[in-house]
């Protein structure tokens, strides 16, 4: 079965890239969009549908009351020598305009409420995600697949700041897409570590908090395979605006393939922990991860943000005993909660290389190094 | 027997006449309407286009915050309270209101609850920047140190709300001129009374959900901290089971002012008085157990999803009677349109269009796709600014005949309407596609499918901005204007303030009037 499987899977690499630059590319969102997007969701479209519905019944009721007010305006005025006639009570009309309403929002409420009950049914998922929200960031874990990534924003600052021209998908992609299969339900159990986010992604029409503490559920049943964008809907500080989702619908087989990927790579990091890197080699991937996991807070050149979020260059910690150093990664800080322990959240090899890059970067020149194998021989020891 | 005001700036400090604080809170109003409006103004100039221009996202969400509290706490609700102190004596043939000493108290904090929020801007790690709506965790355990100053000038402001409200109480309910019964009260009268009992029902309640955030913060308790074994769900509970109730403290009085405006353009009594009345107390009464419809995404059980559903949409109707009774009191009238009417009637066009998104919000499904986008932001600024803002306009401009003596300029009030009618619509109504494109609240920056209608949203607050200083030059104008006006103002208005001379007298109905 190892050969013909394999065989199988050589086959689809070259055909899933292909999916991924053609068919499953995603279609430009046009600029002066004015209404809701359908998704593409049985969900998704039940919601449209409620939408346009209310919407329907909210212009109709506008053009009666309306009309009669403009009729007003327009054929009972003064200058038109329209005399003021003086009725103020009709009992039958108050108890018409009561009633008409009431029995539109009953019609209303009816579906609405069995569109409700669908979307509580989180029973009977193929698949379970455990998203959680960081400030400024999500993570995703497959349940049961020893699969876990980040996902960051992947827009660069030059584009933020018009330094150079901005993509189409400014602001909303990312370095690690979560990846899911089409035509399966998929469950998201959704929490924060630190403030409250919103995972939102339109075209599934899912939004839920991403609240600490609690763990919130949501489904989606994707039917067709591609690339749908979303962002954090709930404010979570700072970068709020800079933490966007991007899901990736693939079919059964390539989402198969591709968690099985996940798994090897997953493997080949844990192996990097046994590793000895050269110094270079930990700059190099330690400003790699500083820029992904450091930089929204401490900014790209180490400054910090006064009064905000300290500075790196030329720190206490980055250039003080490394122990310390490694206890305010690795378990954040005690007095400020926005200081994240990166030791759940980080590989040691990321770790050590972020360390050694903060403590040589931005003039700090301490000229030490720390290998992966410390930081594990340190999380243990601290347990 | 009668004497005037006191001389120089110990008039202002001491008095204890309804009308000069009335005046204080009305100006004050204005001042933070300028400051929160130039907040906005921050606002929509970054968002002018996508990427970061001029501020920073840390700063970004401290001008949202600031901008929401001011308007919220320091323009929208002072005016109210300075309108009730002006207005409800007089229309209820009071001499002055029921407990003047509090009176002067309750005004006099303000300036103090909001130099305090204000000076949070210049202390390290800046101003609160976690939305009017400050949900924990974020405005505790992440919250810049200022949150502490935050939370006194919450509890100022409370307490100023307080005890305006208990002293409009006492007024309405034992100062009414002989023969006023309670539904021969204006109906601005009697909104204010039901917005009375509102206030003294909610505001506590803020004041109960700050103080655990000292507690959080200070005093090393787990209100709102999961890991403390707290709650972030309990601080949104408790928030909106003020913050609903707040937002129709908002509108209620408008409620009552256009019911003034509208019969008197009108030349034609409101139609339905009574079920004006009832329906001002049932909605009223809804705002206490809707307040979940806030929280339809933080994952509340579907019994409560569907519940807080119901009751929402319930509160269409009595919403409904309110508009369908003036559009009915326009209807076979002999209109004019003056700048009080024009705003009036805008009013109720604009504010039907706010209670259509608003009926579109409540239905809880759709709230997944609606819930913290811009479709929110357009919804609440057509009922805020048409509902409250164009209300407390429309009333400076019928009033203000009557409080200073003299005529306003009518075309450039006009002028005033149309841009802040033009300026409102082209800032707000795009807010409702791109928030149904996608686009959250409260960033700083966007992807760029919602660049065009943004720009449009800029260019419309600058205008609306714009037309607001032409307002207060207006109003300025007006005071220093020697332009009089008769007793009556406008063609035969009702009510008892318009049987006083103009400028209305420092004392007034020292003898009760006879109601008739």
């Amino acid at each position: 079965m190892g050969l013909t499987q394999l065989t199988r899977c050589y086959w689809l690499v070259p055909v899933s890239f292909l999916f991924s630059n053609t068919a499953v590319a995603e279609e430009t969102v046009p600029r002066w969009q004015t209404n809701m997007t359908e998704g593409v969701t049985a969900v998704s479209r039940d919601i449209y549908g409620l939408h346009m519905d209310i919407f329907w019944w909210c212009v109709g009721i506008g053009v009666v009351v309306f009309g009669v007010m403009f009729y007003s305006m327009i054929v009972h005025r003064k200058e038109n020598g329209a005399k003021s006639a003086n009725f103020h009570e009709s009992t039958a009309l108050e108890i018409l305009w009561t009633i008409i309403p009431f029995v539109i929002l009953v019609i209303m409420a009816v579906p609405a409420t069995s569109s409700l009950i669908k979307i509580y049914d989180t029973r009977e998922a193929d698949v379970d995600v455990v998203i959680t929200g960081y400030q400024w960031k999500w993570k995703y874990e497959y349940l049961g697949e020893e699969v876990s990534f980040f996902s960051n924003l992947s827009t660069s600052q030059d584009e933020i700041y018009n330094r150079i021209d901005k993509n189409p998908n400014y602001l909303l992609e990312v370095d690690n897409p979560l990846v899911i299969p089409t035509d399966t339900k998929v469950r998201f159990l959704i929490t924060a570590n630190d403030v409250i986010h919103a995972w939102w992604v339109p075209a599934f029409a899912v939004k839920k908090d991403a609240i600490p503490g609690f763990i919130n559920e949501a489904w989606t049943y994707v039917e067709e395979p591609g690339i749908y964008r979303g962002q954090c809907a709930e404010l979570c500080g700072k970068d709020h605006g800079f933490m966007p989702i991007v899901v990736e619908a693939k079919s059964p087989e390539d989402y198969a393939l591709w968690i099985g990927e996940q798994k090897t790579a997953a493997a080949k990091v844990r192996e990097l922990t046994n590793k000895t890197f050269s110094f270079s080699e930990l700059m190099e991937r330690g400003e790699q991860v500083y820029q992904s996991s450091c930089a929204a807070c401490h900014q790209a050149d180490g400054q910090g943000v006064p009064g905000v979020f300290p500075a790196i260059a030329k720190s206490a910690i980055a250039t003080g005993d490394i122990s310390e150093h490694l206890s305010m990664v690795v378990f954040g800080s005690r007095e400020n909660p926005a200081m994240q322990a990166f030791g759940e959240q980080l590989p040691e090899s990321d770790l050590a290389a972020v360390i050694t890059y903060q403590r040589n970067a931005f003039g700090n020149n301490m000229g030490d190094t720390i290998q992966p194998i410390d930081i594990l021989t340190y999380k243990t020891q601290s347990e | 027997m009668a004497h005037g005001p006191a001389q120089g700036v110990t008039r202002w400090f001491f008095t204890t006449n309804h009308k000069d604080i009335g005046t204080m809170y009305l100006w004050f109003s204005f001042s933070m309407f300028f400051i929160g409006g130039f907040f906005a103004l921050v606002i929509r100039a970054e968002l002018f286009e996508p990427g970061l221009q001029i501020i920073e996202p840390e700063f970004f969400n401290q001008m949202t915050t600031l901008h929401g509290l001011i308007m919220v706490f320091g323009a929208v609700m002072p005016a109210f309270v300075g309108l009730a102190n002006w207005m409800i004596p007089i229309m209820i043939g009071a001499p002055d209101m029921a407990l003047p000493r509090m009176n002067n108290w309750s005004f006099w904090i303000l300036p103090f609850a909001f130099a305090i929020l204000l000076s949070t801007l210049f202390m390290e790690g800046g101003a609160p920047n976690f939305g009017w709506t400050f949900y924990a965790p974020l405005s505790t355990t992440y919250a810049p140190p200022s949150v502490t100053f935050f939370i006194v000038a919450v509890h100022i402001m409370g307490a100023s709300s307080i005890m305006g409200a208990i002293n409009i109480i006492a007024t309405i309910l034992n100062m009414r001129a002989p023969g006023m019964t309670l539904m021969k009260m204006p109906l601005f009268v009697w909104t204010w009374l039901i917005t009375a009992y509102l206030l003294i029902a909610v505001m506590p309640v803020l004041a109960g959900v700050v103080t655990m955030m000292l507690m959080d913060i200070h005093f090393g308790t787990s209100f709102f901290d999961a890991a403390g074994g707290g709650d972030p769900v309990l601080f949104q509970h408790v928030f909106w089971f003020f913050g609903h109730p707040e937002v129709y403290i908002m509108i209620l009085p408008a409620f009552g002012i256009v019911s003034a405006i509208i019969p008197t353009f009108a030349r034609k009594p409101l139609f339905g008085y009574a079920s004006m009345v009832y329906a001002t107390a049932s909605i009223a009464f809804l705002s206490f157990i809707v307040w979940a419809h806030h929280m339809f995404t933080v994952g509340i059980p579907l019994a409560g999803e569907l519940f807080f559903m119901y009751a929402t949409m319930l509160i269409a109707v009595p919403t409904g009677v309110k508009v369908f009774n003036w559009v009915t009191t326009m209807f076979r009238g002999s209109l004019t349109f003056e700048t009080p009417m024009l705003f009036s009637v805008a009013f109720v066009i604009l504010f039907t269009i706010g209670g259509f998104s608003g009926l579109m919000l409540a239905i809880a499904p759709a709230d997944f796709q609606y819930h913290d986008t811009y479709f929110v932001v357009a919804h609440f600024h057509y009922v805020l600014v048409p509902g409250a803002i164009f209300s407390i306009t429309a009333a400076v401009y019928y009033w203000l005949p009557k409080w200073c003596g003299n005529m306003y300029n009518e075309l450039m009030g006009k002028t005033h309407f149309w841009m802040a009618f033009i300026g409102l619509n082209l800032t707000f109504f795009p807010m409702h596609f791109v928030g149904l494109a996608g686009m959250p609240r409260r960033i700083p920056d966007y992807a760029l499918q919602f660049a065009d209608f943004n720009m449009i949203s800029s260019c419309g607050a600058f205008l609306f901005g714009g037309a607001q200083l032409l307002f207060l030059f207006n109003v300025v104008r007006t005071i220093r204007s020697s332009k009089k006006a008769t007793d009556e103002v406008w063609e035969k208005p009702t009510g008892l303030e318009w049987e006083l001379p103009t400028p209305a007298p420092y004392h007034t109905f020292s003898t009760p009037p006879v109601i008739r």
